[in-house]
């Protein structure tokens, strides 16, 4: 395989930027000058935060959207439009309801206009060598979550296309049945049975960017950067406990940790500086309470290595990872080089009974997070002590995509109501002090 | 956009069993005899109730007050008939066995062919006054209203969540809070969105049942539709501009007042705790909810509500565990005895209808024959409806900011009563001398085509966008991407509308199968014609088998063809 690598790449991004256009503000970016090569014969991980865009350059890849500057090449040719030579694995499956196993399948052979014969013999092979033999007349709706997925695989493995696109295939799918689909796809994929030249996988999961891929790019959130690339130098098949093993995932954590730590501190936009427009991550109030008890807790006594934090909780990277942050916004616990550990105010947090709680929380909201202190200044000031939680949202939206302001604003709603700062009104969407003892 | 079920569907049961001829015998017989009761309390009547109509547009603001009036009148009575109907369905079991065919059966019967027998009926109750005339126009547009909401309302009471159920026991609420507090909630989604359906479709009821002829005696209400049957009389085409230009504004009206406010306001009792994407709040709801004198307002009549929902009104004791009763053997022998009795005393009442009448086996065959007819035009509008809506509605759908705009303007032009429109048809066939047969039928799905187009809208938009990736990464296009992707995803919602659009179109065949403009009458053959002429030459035994035969048309089209389509489409292709 390596004579392939040396050879023209297959795929070939240069200089690609996506944005997203909004009237009022300048276009807000969610991609960033990428660039990317594959060549035959490898699995890429895309390995990133949801939200950094990771699945978006898979689209872009794919020929599904076009990027607003920079291009796409196929072995040195521009694509316009979807790409021939890819086929994708989706999150959700994808599967039509209304098609059996077998239709679903033959549906990219239909397209290309192949014949009926020839398409129900490479359909059953495709089947076959997924290890679904016998389920060809079954509908989607009958089968198992890892059942579909195989399905899934199926259908894109079926066009034998050159380059195979997997956007985040297990995540969806239980740890036992993605543990099961993982190592199978690699087998096939060691024993050269896979159609396919090279793989694109994107995904949050660590262990499974290491455990799959020989080579890794690791993206950073907002917008989506390709931060660093890493070279998995494991032969198949992968020892999840391997000493080497687990001190790549370390790394990896660390490296992300880094650099989600570093925007607060160093991008210097004018509303940034300010602090108000720091997308917050929704996590709520209790499972911020929960971490900072278990992390005062043995074993881990005030410091914990987060790939442990993460397997002893049951959490994925992208779960833990904003929780982390949060706490570290908020000055609860400190987050460096992959390990995260209480500070002296997350201990007076934990040790607080409830009505003390909230009173740590507000001050930390007021001090470390303006947009909640911004929200009150403005109810404060205002003779009805009303604000219309519209207009929060329009300016978070001068400096984020909607849904990042979206989720900002939800979550600076949650954790104000935690700290009893102030009461929100879902149905007027407005901000109120009703309710609030506002003597404190 | 809610996807209501259409109820006409939702019974599983697709054979007619031993209940719904029970239920057809008795919805017949009831017909029968309210016919036999009217032509002789009919006589003594006189024109004394009619009033007179000017066609000058200024009192239109004045009928259009008029009409909607009605319209809401019929509307509170279909809710208070569906708060009583479908929790006595819903909780007997004996009651359900028979009220629930019944109710599957009314829906199917043509509410036009009866106007005349009504409007005498309540004549006749309140002899030379136009409150009958008016109790008949509400009783009309409420025969059009209440079956799909009272089998919503139905629907909604016997799929009541459990836990909540528990809960509502474990609290000891009575079973007036549990109503309340619990069931009306539970319902209020699928209500509100049936009661709009049929506010949409009785402003066509509404408007064909103010003026009334019946043999040689006419009555008219005033009201937009006698407006508009006066100025037909009187070949004054302006009149009617002026009357459709009123009715749009009324239509506005209605839709952003109330239409609009009221699905936004029952989407907080869906009972789901994630927060969906939510649409904007309409104006007027914003204006209510953030307006600080109609809030108080608005929190007082709440608070009524909520007061009545925590009086106890315990009459049985709630407080008993509840059991897993067996039926008792008693009451049963009692229940199927009644039911036993009311079965003989119906078939009675048809033979008896049928040999006095001397209703021979010619006029079945000719009504038959004639109902192929209107079927045949139900199902060629239908066809052709779908190949022009279907395809506009997917290129609509999958581009979310228009289809939100056009689906809204959809559902407007669907509430607009479409026979105001029919004067204008009339006027160019009559113009160009085309055939009646032909091109009379347009009218029959003049109004309701558009629910064709917005199922289709909502469906397209729906349609998920994995699934359009995935078939444009395999290069699906053409006729293969109708065939294989977008039709499956879109056709529960095409069935829906297209359920919608054929019962509308049975009906609307009496007003549109016959028209007049002036002195000129254009009449096509089929039941519709057959009824409506009935109607006018005072043959009450012809009307009632005009619809007799109709309600049975209607019900097989509904039984052998939509509803193993509709189960069908729910059981394959929907996600």
């Amino acid at each position: 395989m390596d004579g392939h690598i040396a050879a023209a790449p297959l795929v070939e991004v240069r200089g690609c930027r996506q944005s997203y256009h909004k009237d009022s503000a300048t276009d807000l970016l969610v991609l960033d000058d990428v660039n990317l090569k594959i060549a035959s014969g490898e699995i890429v991980g895309l390995l990133g935060r949801s939200g950094s865009g990771k699945s978006t350059l898979l689209r872009i890849v794919s020929g599904l959207l076009t990027p607003t500057s920079g291009e796409v090449l196929w072995r040195g040719t521009p694509v316009h439009g979807p790409a021939p030579g890819v086929a994708m694995v989706f999150q959700s499956f994808a599967l039509f309801p209304w098609l059996t196993v077998q239709e679903n399948v033959e549906l990219g052979l239909e397209a290309q206009g192949v014949a009926r014969k020839e398409r129900e013999d490479r359909a059953e092979a495709a089947i076959d060598l997924i290890g679904l033999g016998g389920y060809e007349s079954a509908y989607p709706k009958e089968l198992s979550g890892g059942m579909r997925q195989r399905v899934g695989l199926a259908r894109a493995l079926v066009v034998h296309p050159d380059l195979l696109l997997m956007d985040e295939p297990f995540s969806a799918l239980d740890v036992l049945t993605a543990e099961t689909l993982r190592t199978d796809l690699i087998d096939l994929w060691m024993e050269q049975k896979l159609p396919v030249k090279s793989v694109l996988l994107v995904t949050h999961n660590i262990e499974e960017a290491v455990l799959m891929c020989d080579r890794i790019l690791v993206f950073s959130s907002n917008p989506g950067r390709v931060a660093s690339e890493l070279v998995v130098p494991f032969p198949h098949p992968r020892n999840r406990l391997a000493p080497d093993f687990r001190q790549m995932v370390d790394d990896i954590y660390a490296l992300m940790t880094r650099r989600a730590a570093k925007p607060a501190a160093s991008v210097p936009t004018p509303a940034a500086e300010a602090g108000f427009a720091t997308p917050l991550a929704p996590v709520s109030t209790n499972l911020l309470a929960g971490l900072l008890e278990a992390l005062a807790q043995p074993p881990y006594d005030g410091r914990a290595d987060l790939p442990a934090l993460a397997a002893s909780l049951q959490l994925e990277a992208d779960e833990l990872l904003p929780m982390g942050e949060a706490l570290q916004l908020l000055r609860f616990a400190d987050l460096a080089d992959g390990d995260l550990h209480l500070t002296d105010a997350g201990k007076q947090f934990v040790h607080a009974d409830t009505d003390e709680r909230k009173v740590i929380f507000a001050t930390a909201l007021r001090t470390h997070v303006p947009l909640v202190a911004a929200i009150r200044r403005t109810l404060d000031e205002r003779w009805n002590h009303r604000a219309s939680a519209v207009r929060f949202r329009d300016e978070l939206e001068d400096h984020m995509s909607p849904d990042y302001a979206e989720d900002t604003l939800r979550t600076a709603i949650a954790w104000g109501r935690y700290a009893e700062l102030y009461s929100y009104d879902e149905e007027a969407a407005q901000f109120s002090l009703e309710d609030i003892d506002t003597a404190s | 956009m809610p996807q209501p079920v259409p109820s006409s569907l939702s019974v599983q049961r697709r054979m007619p069993n031993l209940w719904d001829v029970v239920a057809i015998l008795c919805v017949f017989a009831a017909i029968m005899a309210v016919v036999k009761v009217t032509p002789a309390t009919l006589q003594p009547i006189d024109a004394a109730g009619a009033t007179d109509i000017s066609l000058d547009p200024s009192n239109l603001p004045a009928y259009a007050l008029r009409t909607t009036l009605r319209m809401f009148a019929a509307l509170f009575a279909s809710l208070v008939f569906t708060f009583i109907f479908a929790p006595l369905a819903a909780k007997s079991r004996r009651a359900g066995l028979v009220m629930v065919p019944i109710l599957d059966i009314l829906q199917s019967v043509p509410i036009l062919g009866f106007l005349t027998f009504t409007t005498a009926f309540f004549m006749s109750l309140f002899p030379g006054k136009v409150a009958g005339l008016e109790l008949a126009a509400i009783f009309a547009v409420f025969t059009s209203q209440a079956w799909n909401m009272t089998f919503s309302f139905y629907q909604s009471l016997t799929t009541l969540p459990n836990d909540l159920v528990e809960a509502t026991r474990a609290f000891r609420l009575s079973g007036w809070q549990r109503f309340w507090r619990l069931e009306v909630p539970f319902a209020m989604p699928g209500l509100v969105w049936n009661m709009m359906l049929s506010m949409s479709g009785g402003w066509f009821f509404v408007v064909a049942s103010e003026a009334i002829t019946l043999g040689d005696k006419s009555w008219t209400l005033p009201g937009i539709g006698s407006y508009v049957a006066v100025a037909l009389d009187k070949k004054d085409m302006g009149a009617i501009w002026w009357a459709i230009f009123t009715m749009f504004l009324v239509i506005l009206a209605y839709d952003q007042l109330l239409f609009r406010p009221l699905v936004a306001w029952s989407a907080k009792f869906r009972v789901e705790l994630t927060a969906g994407a939510t649409a904007e709040d309409p104006w007027v709801l914003k204006l209510l909810r953030r307006t600080r004198a109609l809030r108080v307002v608005g929190d007082a009549v709440g608070a009524a509500f909520g007061a009545i929902g925590r009086m106890r009104l315990d009459f049985s004791s709630a407080r008993r565990p509840t059991r897993i009763s067996q039926p008792s053997r008693l009451g049963d022998a009692v229940f199927f005895t009644i039911t036993l009795i009311a079965v003989g005393a119906a078939v009675w009442e048809i033979i008896d209808y049928v040999v006095s009448h001397n209703v021979g086996f010619a006029e079945l065959g000719l009504t038959v024959g004639l109902g192929l007819i209107t079927m045949l035009r139900v199902v060629v509008l239908i066809v052709l409806a779908s190949l022009v809506w279907v395809p506009i509605g997917v290129w609509i759908g999958l581009r979310p900011s228009l289809a939100r705009s056009i689906g809204i303007v959809a559902q407007f032009v669907a509430a607009f009563p479409a026979n105001l429109f029919f004067p204008v048809f009339v006027i160019l066939i009559v113009r160009y001398h085309g055939s009646p047969d032909i091109w009379l039928t347009p009218l029959m799905i003049l109004g309701t085509q558009w629910y064709i187009l917005f199922n289709v809208i909502a469906g397209a938009s729906a349609f998920p966008g994995d699934l359009l990736e995935a078939s444009r990464n395999f290069r699906v296009g053409g006729f293969l991407w109708w065939r294989r992707v977008i039709l499956p995803g879109i056709f529960p919602y095409f069935v829906t509308g297209a359920i919608t659009a054929s019962g509308g179109s049975w009906n609307a065949a009496i007003v549109a199968e016959v028209a007049s403009w002036g002195d000129t009458k254009l009449q096509a053959h089929g039941l519709g014609a057959y009824i409506a002429q009935a109607t006018d030459e005072g043959n009450f035994a012809h009307v009632v088998l005009g619809v007799v035969v109709m309600s049975c048309f209607v019900l097989a089209f509904n039984r052998v063809l939509w509803r193993p389509v509709y189960a069908f489409a729910t059981r394959r292709l929907t996600l």
